[in-house]
């Protein structure tokens, strides 16, 4: 009993040690996608509060925790409470799996991938219990949206990782990672690497996929009714989960920790700084994005999803699949 | 060895109190919330015995789809209302047929596990080869050769209930607009437009 004591006191250390780190950089992240934002829109962005305008989330998050939180008459108390909890608990909670090195990880499971994937589709019960239980029209029709959109691009997400699974043979992330020792995925899986940066797009409903929270027809989605820090935290949920999904296609695709070469100059280079370069990167792309694609309309995104993305994926498969066969390259199991 | 039947209890008892408060509870809503707490604790309880694999499908499955289209179905409908005229209508026939259904799934479980705990022979299944290979290879293996009938049996009975489910709910819409992709882009002006020569005092009828 006082050794596991023991280990849960380390485990609380790493913990902390984890987490700390991820929301300071969501902050910094936020701080990054409006910057970007308006450098492509040609504004200045946030450049007041501290240096380069770093310090503008904190400034804002202050502000956050100093407003009233309302909670409307009607609503549902308790669900209503809980929902911003349950979308931030969710989306820390898959950090515990990403490795950052292969030793720099919290929780080494066998079934990494799976555990995230199964994280990334329960986040969608915050979105709708938030969307009901406000009691309010605008929220419940995001709701609604938001959950038919998640639950069609998790089907096409899942077969995409079933792609990579099948040339790697495990379902470890680190051993995804070290698989791609030779030659990243992105390559020879160039198209699934395409949809599943998309579909992680709609999956954590960033522009050109935000329907669930599309200003000009729904107020603010689900998060209509909220306010305050509750507000804030569905925020932070929304970023953590925006950079799980790029740190989920780096170690899909872009070879995870590990350096672009095996040189000398760039295996010098830490093995976690190669994560965070890459989930910078990819989170780039997202910023990107959001400042130069215009909204898809509802029908588009569904048909997208499920009469273009799940066909193309499953035909790849196939295809992945026979190649592997063929060639003999299949991982094999000893037993 | 204490911690891990600490841990044991706590999922088990969450476990049965949901299932208990699902079909206790007087808010439909909060039905559906505890039966997603019911299979993260059962998920829980299948990782605590080393099923990490069906844990975690259990999670995805149930939890990250079926329940949330649950959840959609008891938001978008009443069911609330729905449910009280359920008792007090007296031609109800919702208690017998649910009792039938649970009767039926009790002897099921009846004869699988007294057959298994007292019978070890009843069925001849090939045992799980136990060494270092990791509990997804150990399912993949057994269920890819000695079951792959059933395995691809139970997915043509899945199909078809997916089949049936699309049959019964589409209907053909008509004086609906499609969009068709294909002929947007192959429009072109000599299809499109066309001149025509406007009489005076007669105009031009269009149709569409």
């Amino acid at each position: 009993m006082i050794e596991y004591l023991q280990i849960l006191g380390q485990e609380i250390y790493k913990i902390i040690f984890l987490l700390v780190p991820i929301l300071v950089s969501v902050a910094m992240i936020v701080w990054l996608d409006r910057r970007v934002w308006g450098l492509v829109q040609k504004r200045r962005g946030p450049n007041v509060v501290g240096p380069f305008g770093l310090l503008q989330t904190l400034a804002d998050a202050l502000k956050y925790i100093f407003k009233e939180i309302i909670i409307p008459a009607s609503a549902n108390k308790v669900v209503f409470i809980l929902a911003p909890i349950v979308t931030m608990t969710l989306a820390l909670v898959a950090w515990a799996v990403i490795p950052m090195s292969e030793n720099l990880v919290l929780a080494d499971i066998n079934v990494g991938i799976l555990y995230l994937f199964a994280v990334s589709s329960l986040g969608v019960y915050g979105i709708i219990m938030g969307g009901w239980a406000s009691n309010s029209k605008y929220p419940f029709l995001g709701a609604i949206r938001s959950a038919a959109q998640m639950v069609s691009y998790e089907v096409s997400i899942g077969i995409i990782i079933i792609n990579v699974l099948l040339c790697v043979g495990s379902l470890n992330l680190n051993e995804i990672v070290i698989a791609q020792k030779e030659l990243w995925y992105v390559i020879p899986l160039f198209p699934m690497f395409v949809i599943f940066f998309i579909s992680a797009l709609a999956e954590t409903n960033r522009p050109p996929f935000d329907l669930p929270e599309a200003e000009a027809e729904l107020v603010a989605g689900y998060q209509t009714e909220y306010s305050g820090m509750m507000y804030a935290m569905f925020w932070l949920g929304e970023y953590a989960n925006i950079l799980l999904m790029c740190a989920m296609g780096s170690i899909l695709f872009l070879g995870g920790w590990l350096p672009i070469m095996d040189v000398y100059p760039l295996n010098v280079i830490p093995a976690p700084l190669w994560m965070i370069l890459k989930i910078l990167f990819l989170f780039l792309l997202f910023a990107l994005i959001k400042a130069i694609v215009p909204r898809y309309r509802y029908d588009q995104l569904m048909r997208l999803g499920w009469k273009i993305f799940l066909p193309f994926s499953l035909i790849y498969l196939v295809l992945t699949a026979s190649f592997l066969f063929y060639f003999d390259k299949l991982p094999k199991v000893s037993i | 060895m204490i911690v891990h039947s600490i841990f044991f209890y706590f999922f088990s008892v969450i476990a049965i109190f949901s299932s208990l408060m699902v079909i206790t509870s007087r808010s439909t809503i909060n039905s559906v919330f505890f039966l997603i707490l019911d299979f993260i604790s059962v998920g829980c309880l299948f990782i605590m015995v080393g099923a990490e694999f069906l844990g975690m499908i259990l999670l995805i499955v149930y939890v990250g789809a079926v329940a949330v289209l649950f959840l959609f179905v008891v938001m978008m409908l009443n069911v609330a209302e729905q449910k009280q005229s359920w008792f007090i209508g007296k031609k109800s026939t919702h208690i017998p047929t649910g009792l039938i259904v649970s009767v039926l799934i009790l002897l099921e479980l009846l004869v699988v596990v007294g057959g298994w705990k007292y019978k070890e022979d009843l069925m001849s299944s090939s045992k799980l080869i136990l060494s270092n290979v990791s509990n997804t290879h150990q399912l993949g293996l057994v269920m890819y050769t000695d079951y792959i009938l059933y395995f691809q049996l139970a997915g043509v009975v899945l199909l078809l209930a997916m089949i049936g489910a699309i049959l019964l709910t589409f209907r053909e819409r008509v004086g609906v607009k499609k969009q068709s992709y294909i002929n947007q882009i192959s429009r072109n002006p000599s299809s499109s437009i066309e001149l025509v020569e406007a009489k005076s005092n007669q105009g031009v009828k269009v149709d569409d």
